[in-house]
């Protein structure tokens, strides 16, 4: 399953990283290096073997649904690249 | 006296007690070597005055008899990974310049509440994203070690990693000890490049809160220290049973300290036999027969098993963990904190952000993970890995029938020179080959130095327990350690 540089374009828009034309094709070779590496999974037998969805044996806890903070916008807004009058300043989304 | 700065932690946390020197001092002593030392690059933010301020609270404690036990006064560096309030929490990353918390990691609290003093924050890969530190957006850190002889001698050579500037600290004396974390090998490569023990605790006994995440369910802190005892002090500080993380396990943190009888009498000690590996260099067989026979002189037992899926742990592993991680590292997006690089619109200002916040390797990762989970992938390669993990649990499930614990080499080599592998990511990610199958099984494992290459490097032996066997662990180190009886220095 090799990639083209289209995938790889259409990966990096997904992950929403630029990639400059001209560096399509070399990632593409590297992304595909690495994924003919991993292929080499196809060899084990997993027929019967259950997916993990959890290292730890253990079953999931659940908290109390109660309130444990809140009050904190000062804290939560103090490392914005942009804010004002307590919010968050993003570019515009809408027209 | 030796100098300060060459005391273990539990020296110095007696020396303390005693009065001999204050845990001021003590500190100033790392601050001075921290200052003499800074070609390493293994601080990224040294926090002097908060060092000082702490040293002080600790005198203050143990002149009014209330020291907090034996982490009190013991001066430490700090993984940038971990969130600690109002100082610099990098990851090793561009994106997350400027980046001050507002929150304590539970596991920097827990040694803060233990009384240990913050020297600084430490180098690392890219949000712990490699295996020689050389992806840090601070630049690499150097090993204090030099090769003797050979091509690499004279040469700058790496730390390992990712916590590369822990394990450089702890070796070239400029912190007592330091907390790291693994996802992969992430503290226990490092500490055998750099010739001190490293630590990674059973997936679930420290807390990830406030720990930037990389791989969440492979990521793990442990201590990385001088010797095996001062791992068991730092453990026992940083464990506990934390309710802000929905994996971290309800057990009580036992004294891991007590557990270093020296006495392995009847322990089963597993030899795997996949772990002989085609190209592993002479010493490293040679130092993995040492061990064995260390083990068996103390009276343990040794038994030959097998794990037949070690193989496959790698490349399983760089799937899981991409995966993970390109969800985990969705939420650098420009907007809440760190670098902000504006586009024309929304869209593009997180793609500009990205490509310019994120390193290479970072990137490639973030992308390999987007493939494989995305639609018309997942179930060839991200369930096949996952499928594939549980495969190597059951590998290591049966294998505790007939061993308590199990050694193997901790790496395939011994520090390699800076520059080297850099363009060659699958020889890089070779350096975990050892220490990933135990990541994936979410098992206890520990390395420590047990001897020399034959160009005058540290080498280390690893090993890997049942979960919450950190006790059994620790024991066992104990006796290689003192076996091997490794006293030499960077």
């Amino acid at each position: 399953m090799a990639l083209d540089t289209d995938t790889v374009k259409r990966i990096a828009r997904l992950a929403r990283i630029h990639v400059d034309e001209a560096d399509l094709a070399p990632l593409a070779d590297e992304l595909n290096n690495i994924l003919g590496w991993v292929e080499q999974l196809d060899e084990v037998d997993t027929d019967g073997a259950e997916p993990m969805t959890s290292v730890a044996e253990m079953v999931q806890r659940l908290r109390v649904d109660a309130v444990t903070d809140g009050d904190v916008r000062d804290r939560v807004l103090a490392n914005a690249p942009m804010e004002a009058d307590g919010f968050f300043v993003v570019p515009k989304v809408i027209e | 006296m030796a100098a300060l700065t060459d005391l273990t932690i539990a020296q110095a946390g007696a020396g303390l007690d005693k009065g001999e020197f204050t845990a001021r001092e003590l500190t100033d002593a790392y601050l001075s070597a921290m200052e003499a030392a800074r070609s390493l690059n293994a601080y990224i933010g040294e926090t002097p005055e908060r060092a000082q301020t702490m040293a002080d609270a600790s005198d203050a404690r143990r002149a009014a008899g209330n020291a907090a036990g034996p982490m009190d006064g013991i001066p430490l560096a700090i993984k940038d990974l971990f969130c600690t309030e109002g100082a610099l929490s990098t990851a090793g990353s561009h994106i997350l310049d400027g980046f001050r918390p507002t929150y304590e990691s539970t596991v920097t609290q827990n040694l803060w509440d233990a009384g240990a003093v913050m020297l600084g924050k430490v180098n690392m890969d890219e949000f712990a994203m490699g295996s020689a530190n050389i992806t840090s957006h601070y630049g690499p850190t150097l090993n204090p070690w030099k090769a003797s002889s050979g091509d690499n001698a004279g040469k700058d050579l790496v730390p390992g990693g990712s916590s590369g500037g822990s394990a450089a600290a702890v070796a070239a004396r400029i912190a007592a000890g330091a907390t790291g974390t693994d996802t992969g090998g992430s503290i226990r490569q490092p500490g055998a490049f750099c010739g001190i023990v490293g630590l990674k605790p059973t997936y679930g006994r420290c807390s990830r809160w406030g720990v930037i995440a990389f791989a969440s369910s492979l990521d793990q802190a442990g201590p990385l220290a001088r010797t095996v005892e001062d791992s068991a002090l730092m453990l026992e500080a940083m464990a506990s049973f934390d309710p802000k993380d929905s994996t971290s396990v309800d057990l009580p943190v036992p004294s891991y300290a007590a557990a270093l009888t020296g006495d392995i009498r009847g322990l089963r000690v597993g030899v795997p036999a996949e772990y002989r590996m085609d190209g592993t260099p002479p010493e490293i067989e040679a130092l993995w027969q040492k061990g064995v026979d260390w083990l068996r002189d103390a009276g343990a037992e040794i038994v030959d098993i097998s794990l037949p899926h070690t193989k496959y742990a790698l490349p399983a592993y760089y799937i899981v963990a991409p995966a993970e991680a390109s969800s985990n590292l969705a939420r650098y997006d420009g907007m809440r904190y760190g670098l902000r690089v504006d586009g024309e619109d929304l869209t593009e200002t997180y793609e500009r952000t990205r490509a310019e916040g994120f390193g290479h390797e970072v990137k490639r990762r973030v992308m390999i993970g987007t493939y494989v989970l995305s639609a018309g992938y997942y179930d060839a390669y991200y369930l096949k890995a996952q499928r594939v993990r549980t495969r190597i649990a059951d590998d290591f499930r049966a294998a505790w029938d007939s061993c308590d614990v199990i050694l193997t080499p901790t790496t395939p080599s011994s520090a390699f020179a800076l520059g080297e592998k850099q363009d060659d990511p699958i020889a890089m990610y070779l350096n975990d080959i050892f220490t990933v199958p135990a990541s994936m099984a979410g098992l206890p494992a520990i390395s420590m130095p047990a001897g020399l290459s034959d160009d005058g490097l540290p080498l280390g032996l690893h090993l890997i327990a049942p979960a919450f066997g950190e006790e059994t662990l620790l024991r066992a180190a104990g006796v290689l350690e003192s076996a091997a009886g490794f006293k030499a220095q960077p």
